[in-house]
């Protein structure tokens, strides 16, 4: 069996960043598997540009700041295999995987990065009733068809759900010569980014109708029309709002499902509100030595942020590697490492990453990412250690669609007990 | 064209009869209106092979039944299909129904089901932990099992085809005339002559039927709707859990599939369409509500789709198979709703036997009754995957990532006999496109290989045939 220091299942954005920070801090042996035909995930179907504000201080194209990464990953000479499908990851550790040319495979890793990503919720998932005709297309579906291959999946549009992927799809297809007649949001706000909807939608006079969802679809052999209805506060469609549009493709950009089959087969604990991977402040799932980041431990808004999250998995991975080779076989060095802190999202906060902290194996600044559950103006976002507030802070909007940040210091929970709790909150002004 | 048998519909009853009819030599065909078998009611119902307890006794449809169910294992093995006797049970609610558990029992008893018992509350939740705690009484079944609709289907059509069975797919029959001591089948343009016609149109079987006999039936359209639950339920039950009959059938059940994943439903409502195959808000609101009665915490947020099927319900609510008494030549297999996917094979049988006395036909000598299903590389030893991958590598490319499907099921499914021609094609066959993701990956890669393995243009790609293409076009093509 093939041995590895880290082996990275995924070769997209967190893959990528993993693979080069764990490099960085020393590992050697390191290996991406990735199932597509080429690395950089799902950035190669995002050709709009607004990626790497935070990363590289200008606006590139999501295939340029794959390339960015990958040309980095070349040149350290990381390996990775293509057209490789993980089948199947052991506690232990043992990464089944399948391809063309070596068949089924194993490797034997010393610690395992789970960089998957995640999927699009599907019209069965949303259980929208009608015909079942061609024409109906996740988002990025229809992202790939139009950018990769240069199909286009429809002429006259309708898009359900304005998450970012459904946004961006509103102004590519118009760009590529289709009608958007419209986008529905189920939800009283749009669930992707402001800027978003001002690029996409709003520069392009396509209409945006929030609290509206589809009620029927109608066509035996392609989709000829969707009826959208407005829903009540229990997000129940209103009779008698029925509104009828004539379209032959419904885009569906409705919210992503991190993939973590893998994960659950090996058993790791999963949150179920971000349906990703409970995991500590070295993004270390509750099996040593597994780490995750990414899309696959909780769905990001900006890529920056994935690879930033993903640079501190391949750090913590990497350490971890060289703590095992100086530890004696047998022993988890995982296991020694004092008290933890539990993190509770509170009052409007739906999850923290990670969830829990040991202080003592914490890099000197510590980020909790979080989401909340309803839009929130003017309020406060505090902490609070064992009661004492940590930090407060005056946010102007809040809402489901952005990820929200807050910084940890090592020094202010070095000190404390064992058993602590940090309460992450939001507060009326 | 002139051949002895017409059989109009590509359903499980046509195909069945086909394959029954491919043993001799005679020289039989196909018609079907859609671009592919198991396009119609065979896709969508429970995919359940029923013990046999719930059609009156003497009725055709228990004859038929307890036969069907008892000839499904064999059939499964020679055809190679998915199958499985996972056993079935009757939910009663409370004591005042007890009398009715107790006449199904007896019925199915007079019926010939084999190993009924009625168990008591305890023994229901020993076997089924996430059962109802309203739960009385039951009625156990130990031959009921579940099926693959689309696998039974496929297998009985190819098995046909390879015997010598002609397929005319996109052929929708328009008019049958009586000629000399035949018909003449016309599809359009087209018309074959032949011997026997056998009337397998499903919902539309009413509608031949009444061009050729005096004594007039009618079928209506029973809609009924499902939901179908990701595999990672596929522990939630283990039986197919039904719960006493009504008027409208055996009413909403619970079954694990045969590949793994829970299935909910159906409703029954009589509509008058007779493609009407939609679902509604009201349809999956019911079935989530009425399934809950049987079962505890159902997961019904693991749905990954639904769909609706239609029962072709005879006014009778009696299979009428056979010739009408003005129509000689003219065999009905009409009125073909639950339990008509257990049945077929037994459908299947007493159809080429009405054929068979009146033709005296000479047996086929070359007829080959086994047939190896798509190859399941999952089921191969870790040695044997290897070999496969080496010798073929298309083996070792992951297609479908949900249900792990490679690209050679794909190629198999669409290169053999009467093989796949759209998605739904290679769905119904491999798979690839079913599982959580609902083919939101897989499409455009399963597009390609059916055009490349095809020759023919991705625009041409449908969903299902038909007006169903996936592509409308190139980027600004018309800017």
């Amino acid at each position: 069996m093939k041995q590895y220091d880290i082996v990275i299942i995924g070769g997209g954005p967190a893959g990528l960043a993993a693979a080069l920070e764990a490099k960085k801090s020393g590992a050697e042996d390191i290996l991406i598997l990735e199932r597509d035909r080429e690395l950089g995930g799902i950035l190669n179907q995002c050709i709009h540009n607004g990626f790497g504000l935070h990363t590289f201080k200008e606006e590139l194209t999501g295939p340029e700041y794959a390339a960015r990464f990958i040309g980095q990953v070349e040149q350290e000479r990381i390996e990775y295999l293509l057209n490789t499908m993980v089948m199947d990851i052991s506690p232990e550790k043992v990464v089944t995987a399948m391809n063309r040319e070596e068949g089924l495979f194993e490797i034997q890793a010393r610690a395992v990065i789970l960089a998957m990503g995640c999927r699009e919720r599907s019209r069965g998932a949303l259980n929208i009733p009608g015909y079942r005709p061609a024409g109906i297309f996740s988002a990025g579906t229809a992202q790939r068809l139009v950018n990769m291959e240069g199909f286009l999946p429809g002429r006259e549009v309708v898009i359900l759900g304005s998450g970012d992927i459904g946004l961006i799809m509103a102004r590519r297809m118009t760009l590529e010569g289709a009608k958007v007649k419209v986008v529905a949001e189920l939800l009283p706000y749009s669930g992707g980014l402001k800027r978003n909807i001002v690029q996409c939608l709003n520069d392009y006079g396509i209409p945006l109708k929030l609290s509206h969802t589809v009620v029927d679809i109608q066509g035996r052999d392609r989709v000829s029309g969707v009826t959208l209805a407005k829903v009540d506060e229990n997000r129940k469609p209103i009779p008698g709002t029925e509104e009828f549009y004539s379209c032959d493709t419904l885009l569906l950009s409705c919210g992503l499902i991190p993939e973590n089959e893998l994960s659950r087969g090996m058993g790791v604990v999963m949150n179920p509100v971000t349906s990703g991977p409970v995991v500590n402040e070295s993004l270390e799932t509750n099996i040593p030595g597994v780490f995750a980041c990414g899309n696959v431990l909780h769905v990001h808004d900006l890529v920056d942020f994935v690879s930033q999250e993903a640079a501190s998995a391949g750090r913590h991975a990497a350490a971890y590697v060289a703590a095992e080779k100086r530890t004696q076989v047998g022993t988890e060095p995982g296991q020694q490492s004092g008290s933890s802190i539990t993190i509770k999202p509170q009052g409007g906060v739906r999850y923290t990453v990670p969830s829990t902290i040991r202080p003592q194996r914490m890099e000197e600044e510590q980020i909790l990412r979080f989401r909340v559950g309803d839009v929130y103006k003017n309020c406060y976002i505090s902490m609070y250690l064992n009661g004492e507030r940590l930090a407060h802070r005056k946010r102007p909007v809040m809402a489901p669609g952005e990820m929200e940040e807050l910084k940890l210091k090592k020094e202010q929970l070095l000190d404390c007990p064992a058993g602590s709790e940090l309460i992450v909150t939001i507060e009326e002004a | 064209m002139k051949y002895d048998v017409i059989i109009i519909g590509a359903g499980v009853t046509g195909s069945a009869v086909a394959r029954e009819l491919s043993r001799y030599r005679l020289k039989v065909a196909v018609l079907e209106k859609e671009e592919d078998v198991c396009s119609e009611t065979s896709k969508a119902n429970s995919g359940i092979a029923h013990a046999g307890f719930d059609a009156e006794c003497g009725t055709l449809m228990a004859k038929l039944n307890v036969e069907g169910n008892q000839m499904m294992e064999a059939l499964s093995k020679e055809l190679d299909f998915p199958f499985r006797r996972n056993g079935s049970l009757v939910l009663c609610f409370s004591q005042e129904d007890r009398p009715k558990l107790q006449s199904l029992y007896d019925r199915g008893v007079k019926n010939g089901v084999q190993e009924l018992r009625i168990l008591e509350r305890e023994e229901v939740r020993a076997m089924e932990p996430n059962i109802s705690d309203e739960v009385v009484a039951a009625l156990y079944a130990p031959t009921g099992g579940i099926v693959c609709p689309f696998g039974l289907t496929i297998a009985l059509a190819e098995n046909a085809c390879v015997n010598g069975v002609e397929f005319y797919f996109n052929t929708q029959v328009t008019d049958i005339r009586r000629e000399g001591e035949g018909f003449k089948v016309f599809a359009g343009e087209e018309a074959y002559e032949t011997r026997f016609v056998v009337n397998a149109a499903g919902v539309y079987a009413d509608v031949f039927h009444n061009m050729v006999s005096a004594n007039k039936i009618h079928i209506t359209p029973r809609k009924g709707e499902y939901c179908l639950l990701d595999k990672t339920t596929g522990e939630f039950v283990s039986h197919t859990i039904f719960q006493l009959p009504g008027k409208y059938g055996k009413g909403v059940l619970v079954t694990p599939t045969v590949h793994g994943n829970t299935l909910v439903g159906p409703t029954a409502y009589d509509i008058e369409e007779k493609e009407g195959t939609n679902t509604t808000q009201a349809g999956l609101s019911e079935v989530r509500e009425k399934a809950a009665r049987s079962v505890k915490n159902l997961p019904m947020n693991q749905v990954i789709t639904s769909f609706a099927g239609l029962r072709a319900h005879e006014d009778g609510g009696e299979f009428i198979i056979g010739e009408p008494e003005d129509a000689r030549g003219f065999i009905d297999c009409a009125g073909i709703e639950s339990p008509g996917l257990t049945s077929a094979p037994a459908v299947g049988k007493m159809v080429a036997g009405i054929i068979s006395e009146q033709l005296n036909p000479e047996i086929n000598p070359n007829f080959n009754g086994t047939r190896k299903g798509i190859l399941n590389p999952a089921a191969l030893s870790r040695e044997e995957r290897a070999a496969l991958i080496k010798e073929k590598p298309a083996y070792g490319t992951i297609v479908c990532r949900c249900e792990m499907i490679t690209e050679g099921e794909i190629i198999d499914a669409v290169t053999r006999p009467l093989g796949a021609k759209s998605l739904d094609g290679v769905k119904r066959r491999t798979r690839a496109g079913m599982g959580r993701c609902q083919s939101g990956f897989c499409s455009p890669r399963t597009m390609e290989i059916i055009a490349r393995e095809r020759n023919i243009p991705m625009e041409q790609v449908t969903k299902s045939g038909g007006g169903s293409n996936i592509i409308m076009g190139t980027n600004k093509d018309r800017l």
